[in-house]
């Protein structure tokens, strides 16, 4: 008997939410699924916090310019937020220069910021996006190892690995044993042999963190702007010679969707935001656990944008 | 369809059953996890279903643990061990575990429980005394159920053990992880089908030692059926 | 060495301060959850029932349905997205296409089964007094299966509670989106949230399908189950 009303209570529970969920909760399904017009804009970003950070931004002042917005965060990876972008799913990402364009045309190899935007533009154009203005804030890649590997094997350069390589073993994300800037690049542009062994992990993500932090690996691709780096207290090997290229910043959208309204709203943000205060906003949200959002709006209206 | 043939290709190409990234090396790895997981999990998971079964105590809490153990999600399981222990094998085996132990609580339970009464008895009857009913009849005739649950429990754990990828170790769950990664949609198919084949594998094998485990007579009597019923009516 | 994750537990597995920032965002995830969780049982069930007919009206069938079935249900769930998304890209269809797919398959087997149970007395009892076979079905059979079928949109309903979270992968997820929040901030508190909440969520949907159970078979009621 007792089953039989804890399960009329379950099912009137059910219900209940049933009818919230076909009420209330469309916005929760929808997004991104509906033709884009002029005047929304659909922000999107991959995973970590700095996207999640930036893609708050970009809504907030887009809102604030009077655009109907909706942010999908933590979509994925590149390889399946950037179809969606080409699809149409969403209207902008914020991007890095450098990243794309590799991700474009796995074989480039522009370093600077005006070669990288060069030859970003044209593959862009082609499928029906653009770049808006670059921002001097660069969240480049880079190679570190803890306090203690960098003392052990005297490593504050990158060229230091060259003939210490063979007994480190080096993680990153998959792509990294294959393209341009990544091990292959050691290899080319250093001279660098072959490390001990590769393991693939994640892009600057929580398992590289775990991983160099433990022990599992020595070497570790990570992003210039995270926040692990200083909280772990991380060496980041210096770039002595040109491999890494430009990683600046960039909004890149739809082109019908990126109205002057709209490069106007964000290329104030890329004016404004600097490596040093990404790093920071950065520091906020991995280590004191602060929410994107929060610390996108707080930045803004420090910098009068919001 | 295009995709096949990059499939088929990829399955068949040489490079990928050798070396410390090949097909037989990572299944290896797969099949480790698994093992692992399923063996710890079946050493303490067929003593409580045993005991519950034979003493009667705890009977709700077992029947409907695999229930209550299909509703964790494995994902975030694994997720929240790895910000627990970090990088290492640890996230791995405790979410596979943890996935392994229900089907074998709930199957050995229901195999014990549901010997026939009658046969109890007579052995009773006979002056066999609890451990000796346990160990000479009542084991030996839940015996069908209790390796129907170590089957469930070892197709699941397999087909779960791709997420060790998610969080950077090997094991099939690379293709898919890594094929995502460097948008190679023949990588992803063909590491779904290993892990299927490999699934579909062990269900065999399993099975295969079922039927040397259980005792004949009891196959032929078709007491699998009579208390695959009463499974149905528990459930 | 430090070792990184090791001060989240010493810290805090639940910082209830972040729990109650965020209860915009979990009560939307948790509706996606339950939006994804229903529809893709019930498109299973749209689907399983006509494909569990026709196995039964031609029993050559059912192996090759079962064998096909069980198959498909070994493929990893994430495989199984990840190949929609070129099709159907990051968009509900693709996780209700994949999800619904898993439900077909435990809905076919229940289905089945639970009409072949119906005793053949019973069936050609109706058939004699000249139940039409339309009939049969739906007032004999059907009904009889009931325990069967619903103890199969039970499993298939918290199997597919907990494979909604695995679409947090390609940006959907429902409670699933939790725990990739807590896996980039190696942040505890999201994931034991999404936990709980999806484990909570799989019970009460299984106590309320009991319960509908009970209703809708009062002739089981008075046996004393």
């Amino acid at each position: 008997m007792r089953r039989i009303r804890l399960g009329g209570v379950a099912l009137a529970a059910c219900l209940a939410l049933l009818l919230a969920a076909c009420g209330g909760g469309d916005d929760a399904l929808e997004g991104g699924t509906q033709p884009n017009e002029q005047s929304s804009v659909t922000v999107g970003s991959t995973n970590f916090s700095e996207q999640l950070i930036l893609a708050q931004m970009y809504a907030a002042v887009l809102k604030k310019a009077g655009v109907d917005v909706t942010v999908r965060p933590n979509l994925g990876n590149r390889e399946v937020v950037f179809p969606a972008l080409e699809k149409g799913e969403i209207d902008l990402l914020p991007e890095y220069n450098g990243s794309v364009l590799s991700f474009l045309n796995p074989d480039a190899t522009e370093t600077t910021t005006e070669e990288v935007n060069t030859a970003l533009t044209p593959l862009l154009d082609g499928k029906g996006l653009v770049a808006l203005q670059t921002s001097p804030a660069e969240d480049k890649d880079g190679w570190a190892v803890t306090k203690e590997t960098a003392d052990k094997y005297g490593l504050a350069k990158v060229s230091d690995l060259k003939g210490k390589a063979s007994q480190l073993v080096v993680g990153g994300p998959p792509e990294l044993e294959t393209r341009p800037a990544g091990l292959p690049g050691l290899k080319k542009v250093y001279g660098i042999e072959d490390f001990k062994e590769f393991k693939a992990l994640d892009a600057g993500g929580p398992l590289t963190t775990s991983a160099l932090n433990k022990g599992d690996i020595d070497v570790g691709r990570v992003f210039t702007t995270q926040g692990a780096i200083d909280e772990f207290g991380w060496v980041v090997l210096e770039e002595d010679k040109p491999l890494q290229p430009a990683q600046n910043i960039v909004p890149v959208g739809r082109k019908d969707a990126m109205t002057d309204q709209v490069k106007q709203a964000l290329d104030a943000i890329s004016a404004k935001i600097t490596t040093e205060e990404l790093t920071k906003l950065n520091k906020l949200v991995d280590v004191d656990k602060q929410d994107p959002e929060k610390v996108a709006s707080d930045w803004l209206t420090q910098q009068g944008l919001l | 369809m295009n995709v096949l043939n990059e499939v088929l290709a990829w399955l068949t190409d040489p490079a990928q059953w050798s070396g410390p990234d090949g097909i037989p090396v990572r299944t290896l790895q797969h099949f480790w996890y698994s093992l692992l997981a399923t063996a710890i999990a079946a050493a303490v998971a067929l003593p409580i279903g045993v005991y519950i079964g034979h003493t009667g105590r705890g009977a709700l809490f077992a029947v409907n643990l695999t229930n209550l153990g299909r509703a964790i999600p494995s994902l975030g399981i694994i997720i929240l061990m790895f910000t627990i222990f970090g990088f290492g094998i640890a996230p791995v085996l405790v979410t596979l575990f943890a996935l392994a132990i229900p089907p074998i609580v709930t199957n050995s339970y229901i195999g014990v429980r549901s010997v026939d009464p009658d046969v109890r008895q007579a052995a009773e009857g006979m002056g066999m005394r609890g451990r000796q009913v346990l160990w000479q009849v009542e084991l030996p005739m839940a015996m069908p159920l209790i390796m129907a649950g170590i089957r469930t429990s070892a197709v699941q754990v397999v087909a779960t053990a791709t997420l060790a990828a998610f969080v950077g170790l090997g094991g099939l769950g690379r293709y898919l992880i890594d094929g995502l990664a460097q948008r190679n949609l023949a990588e992803v198919v063909g590491g779904a089908i290993l892990v299927a084949a490999l699934s579909l594998v062990t269900e065999l094998v399993l099975g295969r030692v079922q039927t040397l485990v259980v005792s004949k007579g009891l196959a032929e009597r078709g007491a699998d059926a009579a208390v695959r019923a009463k499974v149905e009516k528990a459930a | 060495m430090t070792d990184g994750p090791a001060p989240v537990l010493a810290a805090e597995l639940i910082r209830w301060s972040w729990i109650g920032d965020h209860l915009d965002d979990i009560r939307d995830d948790l509706l996606q959850h339950v939006q994804l969780t229903v529809l893709a049982v019930l498109f299973g069930l749209l689907l399983a029932f006509p494909l569990a007919l026709a196995a039964i009206r031609w029993p050559r069938l059912y192996g090759p349905i079962l064998g096909t079935t069980g198959m498909l249900f070994t493929i990893p769930s994430l495989a199984l997205f990840i190949l929609l998304i070129p099709f159907t890209g990051l968009s509900t269809s693709t996780s209700l296409i994949g999800l619904t797919m898993y439900t077909l398959l435990i809905l076919i087997r229940n289905i089945v089964e639970g009409l072949r149970g119906v005793d053949r007395d019973v069936r050609e009892a109706a058939e004699a007094m000249g139940y039409t076979r339309a009939r049969q079905l739906l007032q004999v059979e059907l009904p009889l299966a009931l325990p069967v079928i619903i103890a199969g949109i039970r499993i298939a309903t918290v199997t597919t509670i907990g494979l909604v979270t695995v679409t947090a992968l390609i940006g959907q997820g429902g409670l699933g989106q939790l725990f990739i929040d807590g896996f980039t901030l190696n942040f505890a508190t999201p994931i034991v949230v999404g936990i709980v909440l999806s484990a909570l969520l799989a019970f009460t949907a299984d106590l309320a399908l009991v319960g509908l159970q009970h209703q809708l078979t009062p002739w089981a009621r008075s046996r004393g189950r």
